[in-house]
């Protein structure tokens, strides 16, 4: 039998949002959805798993809670919840012979598609949307959020309870937003995908590196999406991006733990079947002639993923790729980053140039800035690369990374 | 159908002396005129207002049978609601929708916030 806990996570966010859909309320669905995994969990192990889990887990959960309003019903609001539940003449069954009814469940592809956009709502803050989409399309439960973000329970089960509080208050529709708003609304949730896989990427603090469980979350969300929105070039380009550097994850941490840079890389390491779907995905965007942030991120992602070494790497492309993104997205982290290529390109010197010519105000408390900076110091022979060093550490709260900056730091010191 | 307040807001105190001939307030009042019109025409529109400074306000307290009654606004910050929209909008995307074009309209931030019912 699969592990029930497995088929859990695979099928909360599907129920939890056709159940949303029904109950026309999130706390009503989570209540019913806890109930039917309650119910399934003691009842697979003997009978098995049904042909249909996801089907079965909706409709029983959608029975309990029309059960339960009408228990709890008097002539309250709840009853009038009850009555407007009715769908088509359906009745709720008091047989336990639910599979049956698989096929009168209205499961609406475009349940989850509402709930992604629910999630990341531009009303809530982004801690917020993404807090809401672990939990509800993720299935994750607060401490397992909260111990991802490191933030205490308290915080976080506050953080979700305002969120949908804010999101019932307000009447927030739940729908796939209509044309007009559809890029917009669409970029909020690849942000919030992306913000997900970011934090498993590179825990921001915490003694380990990657966190494994968020980023795979990111991007089975981001399959989840593709799926929904297969002509959203966009989403195809983020579901790329994170491929591809999931791919290089293996060779990212040297056996002690500590972080191996990109130039540095074992890529042999590199996970093959990743790199070669991210690939494909990318050349299947990129055909659609609709460029944007995402794809020509996954396109440079791309083009690091075609070297077989460092020196082999494309840097004139790379920085081809990044003259797009910046003229699309001219802020001072892509800036930044183009900075580092042109040094790739071009020598530390043409590099430092680049770096100089950027507005540091935005930059001055991010620590990559600083990172390249020491870097490209370093390598043209430039004095001042050890204080750009300790202003990076300073800035690190990542224990691993903060370990290699220092072995950074001590090297160039050496060398100078 | 939910009903909301559409706050307007100043970034700093204004008075009454503001020059109703500038060519920049005479096209605010113009493009606010054609939004309220745009809004009764949606069945939106249910009241808007615009406010006398915040200086203008007295705040009255009832406690214990006495009232008391100081002068100045309830709270004493440095941003100010110049003015307000209540409007009837059938969800909250279609109240945001309506306060991007308030904001465009008279130049200043709107506050969407939500009624009870």
């Amino acid at each position: 039998m699969r592990d029930l806990a497995e088929i859990f996570r695979g099928e909360a966010g599907r129920c939890t949002a056709t159940l949303i859909r029904i109950l026309g309320d999130i706390d009503l669905a989570e209540d019913a959805v806890a109930e039917a995994f309650a119910i399934a969990a003691e009842r697979w192990p003997r009978t098995g798993v049904p042909p249909n889990p996801g089907g079965w887990l909706t409709t029983t959960a959608r029975n309990r809670a029309v059960d339960r309003l009408r228990r709890e019903s008097t002539r309250t609001e709840r009853h009038l919840a009850a009555l407007r539940l009715e769908p088509d003449g359906m009745r709720p069954d008091h047989d336990p012979e639910l599979d049956a009814l698989d096929a009168f469940v209205d499961v609406v592809p475009d349940d989850q598609l509402r709930l992604m956009f629910l999630c990341c709502h531009p009303a809530l803050a982004t801690d917020a949307q993404v807090a809401l989409t672990l939990r509800l399309l993720g299935g994750l439960d607060t401490p397992e959020i909260a111990h991802a973000f490191l933030v205490s329970e308290p915080t976080l089960a506050q953080r979700i309870v305002r969120a949908k509080r804010k999101l019932r208050d307000n009447h927030a529709p739940y729908r796939v937003p209509h044309a007009p708003d559809l890029p917009d609304r669409l970029h909020a949730v690849l942000t919030a995908i992306y913000l997900i896989y970011t934090e498993g990427h590179t825990a921001t603090t915490g003694d380990s590196l990657t966190r494994v469980d968020l980023a795979r979350e990111a991007i089975r969300l981001a399959r989840v999406l593709t799926e929904l929105m297969p002509d959203e070039p966009e989403a195809v380009g983020l579901l790329a991006l994170m491929l591809l550097s999931e791919a290089r994850r293996p060779a990212r941490t040297a056996p002690d733990g500590s972080m191996i840079r990109l130039a540095d890389q074992d890529r042999t390491q590199w996970d093959r079947l990743l790199i070669t779907e991210g690939h494909t995905l990318v050349r299947a965007c990129l055909r659609r002639n609709r460029p944007g942030p995402f794809q020509i991120q996954a396109a440079i992602a791309a083009v690091h993923a075609d070297a077989a070494t460092a020196a082999a790497t494309d840097w004139s492309q790379i920085v081809a790729l990044y003259d797009q993104l910046v003229a699309l997205r001219p802020d001072a982290v892509t800036a930044l980053n183009r900075a580092v290529a042109v040094g790739e390109l071009r020598g530390a010197a043409a590099g430092l140039d680049a770096l100089d010519s950027l507005d540091v105000t935005l930059l001055e408390d991010y620590q990559p800035y600083h990172a390249a900076r020491a870097d490209l110091l370093a390598r043209a022979g430039r004095g001042g690369a050890t204080a750009a060093y300790d202003r990076a550490i300073a800035l690190t709260a990542n224990p691993t990374e903060r370990r290699f900056l220092e072995r950074q730091r001590d090297a160039a010191a050496e060398r100078t | 159908m939910p009903r909301y307040l559409l706050s307007v807001w100043f970034d700093e105190p204004y008075d009454d002396d503001v020059d109703l001939s500038a060519p920049e307030t005479r096209r605010q009042m113009a493009q606010t005129a054609e939004l309220n019109a745009e809004m009764e025409r949606a069945g939106a529109w249910v009241f808007v207002a615009g406010l006398r400074p915040a200086a203008s306000a007295t705040v009255v307290r009832a406690a214990g049978g006495d009232v008391s009654m100081t002068d100045g606004p309830y709270a004493e910050t440095k941003e100010q609601m110049g003015g307000l929209w209540i409007i009837d909008a059938a969800d909250l995307d279609d109240a945001l929708g309506w306060a991007a074009k308030a904001a465009a309209a008279c130049g200043r931030p709107i506050e969407v916030r939500p009624t009870h019912a």
